[in-house]
């Protein structure tokens, strides 16, 4: 019974599509413009976000993802977590939710009621309504939400908007995936898990609540692309970036699984789009892997002015979420992102 | 070589076995079947400071092959003339009877003789040879094919006969050539191999 209600492990946001791939593919369809559509695909923005009033603007977004965890009920939470936190790195509210499973059809249905109670909860927590959604049967487990947010049109925070002198705050430790993925090969433990479901299931709102009174420049959520991936976009090719390695934020003990050779094909395909840009001020392989390590439900990563970083940082620490000011945005440099 | 089969397991598994494979082995061969895989297997192979060789057999087959740097020469040296590794063209003998077929004894035991001296002729070599029953006594210093079977040693064929067998006929002390092996290795090795020649 016990291994009735249990999932294979098979993704989380390891399965992402390669940023380089996707790219390619999008820039070739077909698209209508309009006023109104303020934030599109063409930007790879964290969501679409649509302007309904002068004071008002939708967003909307879609995430779903096989089992990255064998607990069905955590899964749920994780992936209901990760497809919210969206909205809130568009500096918005969360109005509404709408499920989305894909469920073996010969599987007990126990294990889908789990899945779905953890993504219930955590969109009630979130403070939204959970409208309806849409089934259908596959091979694999799949789960996810398509979210419906509101933001004043002035006060979207987009990813691609930071400025020369911001600092960069990261709100969530970096290492998920090599946590999960490792602990399901057995090479991590118990207690590291724990911790990166704990971080996993933490909703952005809370960060995004004590940040958006700020007024910062620009916020996205770092995802499947692994920190690299996300700081990217934010750069937009304008920028460079300064990244101090000792205060990034990550788990102790997915740095410890890298030296056991815990190297994810998530990380590495995010390694091969990127790492011509990437410049490592010395030989740590344990952080490369890390700053590449794709993040399921990871944090926000915001830039904000130097004045405001402090004071910012120091909120979000007291409210015990485990923000750093990590990095710095410089001028456009030879290579795009430094660790220093 | 000591092979792993990767195929259909995704990262970190093959790193992770290959890892654990060289703590008891020189050499590993990894088979897996995306490149990613082959990439993260560079990156350990670099962490570790050991060499690393890749084939690409086709776009759902590479072969990966990392061995601790000294005693990466030996190996490869001795292997690289015509022995594959785990590639499609690879493949294992077993040989289980001191005959050949079934028919006149005198006449059986000749076809075997020829068959392992012709298996020297092959464009491709075997990987490894297991002998075990009837077979262990061709590993022997009476064998008429030790010759033969210590030439293929040379050019990197590996050698194994069963040892509860060897010890069962009283040969254990006449083993002239490769290695005295177990139950569980020959199993390991049969399983794992992309084919197995039988005589």
């Amino acid at each position: 019974m016990e291994d009735m209600e249990q999932l294979v492990v098979c993704g989380g946001c390891n399965v992402k599509i390669g940023a380089g791939n996707l790219g390619r593919l999008l820039a070739d369809l077909p698209r209508r413009q309009s006023p109104d559509l303020l934030v599109g695909y063409d930007s790879s923005d964290d969501a679409a976000v649509i302007q309904l009033r002068p004071d008002l603007a939708l967003i909307q977004t879609v995430d779903f993802f096989p089992t990255m965890v064998t607990d069905p009920y955590l899964f749920g939470r994780i992936a209901a977590t990760n497809a919210l936190s969206d909205v809130y790195a568009m500096g918005g509210d969360v109005l509404a939710a709408l499920n989305i499973v894909a469920f073996p059809e010969e599987k007990d249905f126990g294990i889908l009621k789990e899945i779905l109670r953890g993504g219930a909860e955590t969109v009630q927590e979130a403070g939204a309504l959970l409208s309806g959604g849409h089934s259908i049967h596959d091979r694999t487990v799949k789960y996810g939400l398509a979210v419906t947010g509101t933001v004043h049109p002035q006060a979207i925070l987009r990813n691609d908007t930071c400025q020369l002198g911001d600092h960069l705050i990261l709100t969530k430790p970096l290492g998920v995936s090599i946590l999960t993925i490792g602990y399901s090969a057995g090479e991590i433990s118990r207690e590291g898990f724990e911790a990166a479901v704990k971080s996993m299931c933490t909703l952005n709102k809370y960060a995004m609540d004590i940040i958006r009174p700020y007024g910062v420049h620009s916020c996205t959520d770092v995802t499947g692309f692994g920190l690299c991936g996300h700081l990217h976009e934010m750069l937009h090719g304008a920028f460079s970036a300064r990244v101090d390695a000792r205060r990034l934020p990550y788990f102790e003990e997915a740095y410890a699984g890298v030296k056991n050779f815990i190297l994810t094909a998530g990380g590495q395909r995010n390694r091969d789009y990127l790492q011509a840009q990437v410049a490592f001020g010395h030989d740590d392989f344990g952080l490369e892997e890390i700053v590449f390590d794709p993040q399921t439900s990871g944090g926000l990563l915001v830039a904000a002015g130097p004045e405001k970083v402090a004071a910012l940082t120091q909120d979000l620490q007291r409210a015990g979420i485990p923000a750093a000011d990590f990095g710095v945005i410089t001028e456009k440099a030879e290579k795009e992102i430094y660790i220093d | 070589m000591f092979t792993i089969d990767a195929l259909g397991k995704a990262c970190p598994l093959p790193v992770i076995e290959t890892r654990k494979a060289l703590k008891e082995h020189d050499a590993v061969t990894t088979v897996v079947d995306n490149k990613i895989a082959t990439e993260n297997l560079k990156k350990m192979a670099d962490q570790l400071g050991y060499t690393y060789a890749l084939t690409v057999d086709s776009p759902t087959h590479y072969t990966v092959i990392i061995a601790k740097t000294d005693a990466a020469p030996e190996t490869t040296a001795a292997a690289a003339p015509a022995v594959p590794e785990a590639t499609s063209e690879a493949y294992i003998v077993v040989i289980n009877s001191p005959m050949m077929g079934v028919g006149d004894e005198k006449f059986s035991r000749n076809l075997l003789k020829t068959f392992i001296y012709t298996l020297t002729e092959q464009d491709v070599l075997p990987q490894r040879i297991i002998f075990y029953n009837g077979g262990v006594p061709l590993v022997t210093k009476t064998s008429e094919s030790l010759e033969d079977l210590q030439k293929l040693a040379a050019a990197g064929v590996e050698i194994y006969a069963c040892g509860a067998c060897l010890n069962y006929y009283g040969l254990t002390d006449d083993v002239a050539v490769g290695e005295i092996t177990n139950m569980f290795r020959i199993i390991e090795m049969m399983r794992t191999a992309n084919r197995i020649v039988r005589p």
